[in-house]
């Protein structure tokens, strides 16, 4: 069952500028695999070298950061609401 | 000035290099942006000496601050005393203990002032015409005074129940305050999202690196004051945790040009209970800041739920020996009243948060009782008179009777000592 994922807009020149994208899997980190096989060059911007998501990049799963859940581990299932929301520096 | 000591700014998290311009996150990475400089050409530059004979003001370290030419705003910033605080030395049980009192900074009395002058100093150097920020009140205020002193115009976005006297403090300016029902960080985020859509220069948004910056002079000052060395331990309070990240570095700084000698610092942090992502995730262990959704605390100034440095301040604390604390509402008061009884100093809500989690630091003995002690008041206390008024006893009132008077101090401590 394929999930919605929402791409922020500085990452949307690498989905067809698309703001949504499907992807399947049953974790958040078959999610980004799967998004990086789709739109090559995504997974580095969201993963560092280690493979966890960078520290100014959120992902929310149904609103709460995936720090906090399981990371990449985190399970996601037909239904959920990924978010993918660049940290906003400021104050 | 022919020289060329701010060189580029620089992704903190990959070091991409970015050019001087109205940016503050790296392309590739999301991670800030920050002001990098030619410190081999910073050191040829300055001396003791050289600063010595400058004006007692903040731009006397103009060398390591972000911008190009000479400095535009803020010419009186800075500089703000350091009061060798004995007093509050003996009732908090330490030797050796300062306050630097930037409720005295000019013109909007907080520590803000400087990142302001940075800010707009550079914005100007930028070709701004307007100016804005996302404020829990201190950096809305000294928008609003520096922007008009500067022949800028300016809008503020603050939420919209913030203390009465930050918000006239705004209003007065002739700035154009926003109110906005929501707190801090949704604030924050319709800036970064105005900050795309309209071009304006935001203190704390597209011009951060360089406003950030400007807290370093907070750190260069104490270094100066104290007689070019560094106290053993400094108290500062975190929002964002910006300003805490910018002494540690102003104090590691002013070695690397040559102003100190090389010496052990350690840095500690303070928060409000109702409000302590930062002070809560040191004190698990990790630096992962779970965000407050909705602060509760009098020490709105420091009221940041996502503090965009919370990282980075773990780690400052973390790498130089220090600790955070948090404190409740009832410690932030007694903190104000305990500060201005033994000093005349008058601190708002942040300073108050400062002092009470210094007095927790000493007494757990994290603060050794024989070690310097630099605590930084950020912001004057008639800034948030509202939080403190309730807990003041009222004036007594007599009529103009000589006979009353007396009837009412009969039994004052007061009288009985000077009879």
């Amino acid at each position: 069952m394929p999930i919605p994922v929402s791409i922020p807009t500085v990452l949307r020149p690498l989905t067809d500028n698309l703001d949504t994208v499907e992807v399947e899997g049953a974790t958040i980190g078959d999610l980004l695999a799967n998004l990086e096989k789709r739109y090559p060059g995504i997974g580095e911007r969201l993963l560092d070298a280690q493979g966890n998501v960078r520290r100014f990049v959120n992902i929310y799963v149904n609103g709460e950061d995936v720090r906090f859940l399981q990371d990449k581990a985190t399970a996601v299932k037909a239904g959920d609401e990924v978010s993918i929301v660049p940290a906003i520096a400021g104050g | 000035m022919g020289k060329e000591f701010f060189s580029f700014l620089k992704c903190r998290e990959c070091g991409r290099q970015y050019p001087k311009k109205a940016v503050h996150v790296c392309e590739f990475d999301f991670g800030p942006l920050e002001a990098d400089y030619n410190y081999e050409e910073i050191q040829r530059s300055i001396s003791r000496s050289v600063i010595e004979s400058r004006p007692h003001n903040m731009w006397r370290y103009r060398e390591l601050l972000p911008i190009d030419g000479e400095p535009t705003v803020g010419l009186n910033t800075g500089f703000t005393p350091l009061v060798k605080a004995d007093r509050l030395a003996k009732a908090l049980g330490v030797r050796d203990l300062y306050i630097k009192n930037d409720a005295f900074n000019y013109p909007s009395l907080s520590f803000k002032d400087r990142v302001v002058s940075v800010a707009l100093s550079r914005a100007k150097e930028l070709g701004f015409k307007i100016v804005a920020c996302a404020s829990t009140g201190n950096l809305a205020n000294s928008v609003a005074a520096h922007a008009a002193g500067a022949g800028l115009k300016s809008y503020v976005l603050i939420p919209a129940d913030l203390e009465q006297s930050k918000v006239l403090n705004s209003l007065v300016y002739g700035t154009q305050v926003i109110g906005i029902h929501g707190a801090y960080d949704q604030v924050n985020r319709l800036c970064s999202e105005i900050a795309g859509k309209y071009g304006w220069g935001f203190v704390n948004v597209n011009l951060r690196p360089y406003y950030a910056e400007g807290s370093k002079t907070m750190g260069f000052e104490i270094a100066e004051q104290l007689g070019w060395r560094l106290p053993r331990h400094t108290v500062v309070p975190m929002a964002s945790g910006s300003l805490l990240t910018k002494v540690a570095k102003a104090y590691q700084e002013a070695s690397k040009v040559g102003l100190i000698e090389e010496q052990p610092f350690t840095i500690h942090g303070a928060q409000a209970t109702g409000c302590n992502p930062i002070s809560a995730a040191f004190k698990a262990g990790t630096d992962l800041i779970r965000p407050v959704s909705k602060p509760t605390t009098i020490a709105k100034s420091l009221a940041i739920g996502t503090p965009a440095d919370g990282y980075y301040a773990v780690h400052a604390v973390k790498s130089t020996g220090g600790s955070c604390e948090d404190v409740t509402d009832a410690e932030i008061i007694e903190g104000i009243r305990l500060l201005a009884e033994t000093e005349g100093i008058f601190a708002e809500t942040a300073g108050g948060v400062t002092v009470a989690c210094a007095k927790k630091l000493i007494s757990s003995g994290k603060i050794p009782a024989n070690e310097s002690v630099v605590l930084c008041v950020t912001g004057h206390g008639l800034k948030t008179a509202e939080a403190v008024a309730p807990h003041l006893p009222p004036p007594r009132l007599i009529n103009p009777s000589l006979r009353e008077f007396e009837a009412l101090i009969a039994n004052d401590a007061v009288h009985a000592a000077a009879a």
